[in-house]
């Protein structure tokens, strides 16, 4: 673990400390994990809303003539169909198809985009770009020190930062300039959650005063512990946990997002996973007696937990877990060893949280 | 959750740790410190009656939402007894640390071990 003094800190630092976070070493970062508690921040935002510091995510803008040519390369998805004002996600591969990074590209003028890195992966990302880049007319700019970035997700949260801005919010998968508690922001209809809501890319400078206006208007502040829960129940992968170099997207269930024939970087690699289908797949599952499974446990007969936690929404352990395809039907049962113990699961689709009234 | 408090009539290991001793047999449990620290308790498997353990060793595990942790006995000997309360209701541990939070009751086996743990007034000096 980094010494305390080496992390960095978000410009809402003095807010989350105020608040009673508690603040924990994440990707050289002090983030908070958890304002009161992880189980109720949770709940805010499946059933209101609930704001998320995500300062520690990075940005790269990508600007010129060849702006769309050359991301059309560097990641999977089909960046020609993302209109101005659009939102895209995709991954970002090695050549043999490993990913480097999961993200989205955000597309703010006709030769403009914005993309959005794992705080983990942003230097990494940056390099792999830079190098990229070189075969076209663009211009890349790591953009991280712009940028503040908050999340405000849940059934309530366009209310609130509705009531904050000078005019309607953009829809899902699109971003617009909005004036936000006097400050101009990017805000876009995108989020990790499985909730409706926006992410607010401000200046550091102005990113208190949009954090202060949507907590007073009753947004909760919720920490990475949270998110985190959040995320699995609705089964959105996690870099780092799920996603790999190591693994490509046709495994990670990612291959809705890859589009071969645009010839990114890796796409013979990713095409010769599909068409001869994965080893191995990403799935979902619960525990079906006592006990959790976390990352790393071993799945009997092979495979690994790669996320695991007890849902706060559905009351039982879950998680995802890389098996055999053989075994990747939902339904499968599964027996996981728990550090020693061997404790029953069963592969269930995906997502495994489906709203309060499912 | 309960505001701090450390009983001044517990022994505390300073893993966190808590021990009632009556007699031969000691009750372990954690501390408001470490419930604190741990946050929500989701999952407590308790160990079998019968389990040997080892002064300054871990015993059992706890889980909050996001993680697990061990939890180090204070004290050496042979449980005779756990809280299966908790294997339903591990919350407990956070809301009443001291009381429904009990974690396993042990037979010591070397009584003068006790002389090696701290009392309240030092184990809040160790965390201030």
């Amino acid at each position: 673990m980094p010494d305390v003094a080496e992390l960095r800190r978000t410009p809402l630092h003095d807010r989350h400390v105020a608040a009673g976070a508690r603040l924990v070493p994440f990707s050289g970062w002090e983030m908070p994990v958890q304002y009161e508690g992880i189980r109720e921040e949770h709940a805010a935002v499946r059933e209101g809303a609930g704001v998320f510091d995500v300062s520690h995510m990075g940005q790269v803008e990508t600007r010129g003539p060849q702006a769309e040519a050359f991301l059309q390369r560097a990641l999977s998805n089909d960046v020609s169909a993302i209109a101005v004002g659009g939102a895209q996600y995709a991954v970002l591969c090695r050549e043999d198809g490993g990913i480097v990074d999961d993200l989205f590209t955000y597309r703010l003028a006709p030769d403009r985009y914005l993309t959005v890195t794992n705080a983990a992966n942003h230097e990494k990302d940056l390099a792999r770009l830079r190098g990229l880049a070189a075969d076209f007319d663009v211009e890349l700019r790591d953009a991280a020190g712009d940028w503040a970035m908050l999340a405000v997700q849940g059934p309530r949260s366009r209310d609130h930062v509705q009531a904050i801005a000078d005019a309607p919010l953009p829809a899902r998968m699109e971003i617009a300039t909005r004036v936000l508690a006097g400050h101009t922001c990017l805000v876009a209809g995108t989020g990790y959650t499985g909730e409706d809501g926006v992410e607010i890319l401000c200046s550091p400078d102005g990113a208190g005063a949009v954090w202060d206006a949507v907590v007073l208007r009753g947004a909760t502040p919720a920490g990475l512990g949270a998110r985190d829960t959040l995320r699995l129940e609705v089964c959105y992968p996690l870099y780092g946990n799920d996603l790999m170099e190591s693994r490509g997207p046709i495994e990670a269930g990612l291959g809705w997002c890859c589009k071969e024939e645009t010839g990114f970087v890796g796409a013979p690699a990713v095409r010769a996973v599909r068409e001869a289908g994965p080893a191995e797949r990403l799935v979902a599952f619960e525990m079906t007696g006592r006990g959790i499974a976390r990352q790393g446990n071993p799945v009997i007969g092979g495979g690994e937990v790669t996320s695991g936690t007890m849902s706060p929404s559905l009351g039982i352990g879950i998680g995802m877990a890389y098996v055999p395809t053989e075994r990747s039907k939902p339904g499968t049962e599964m027996a996981i060893d728990v550090r020693g113990t061997q404790r029953p699961a069963v592969v269930a689709a995906k997502p495994l949280y489906r709203g309060p009234d499912a | 959750m309960a505001d701090a408090s450390y009983p001044d009539n517990l022994k505390y290991h300073p893993e966190h740790d808590w021990a009632l001793i009556d007699g031969d047999v000691a009750t372990f449990g954690v501390t408001w410190y470490a419930q604190d620290a741990l946050g929500e308790v989701v999952f407590f498997d308790p160990p079998e009656v019968g389990t040997t353990v080892t002064a300054g060793e871990p015993y059992t595990e706890v889980e909050s939402v996001k993680a697990v942790s061990e939890v180090v006995a204070p004290l050496s000997g042979e449980i005779v007894e756990v809280n299966a309360a908790l294997g339903d209701a591990p919350e407990a541990i956070n809301d009443d640390p001291y009381g429904e939070g009990w974690m396993v009751k042990v037979r010591l086996s070397d009584s003068s071990e006790v002389g090696a743990l701290i009392d309240a007034a030092a184990y809040e000096a160790m965390l201030a």
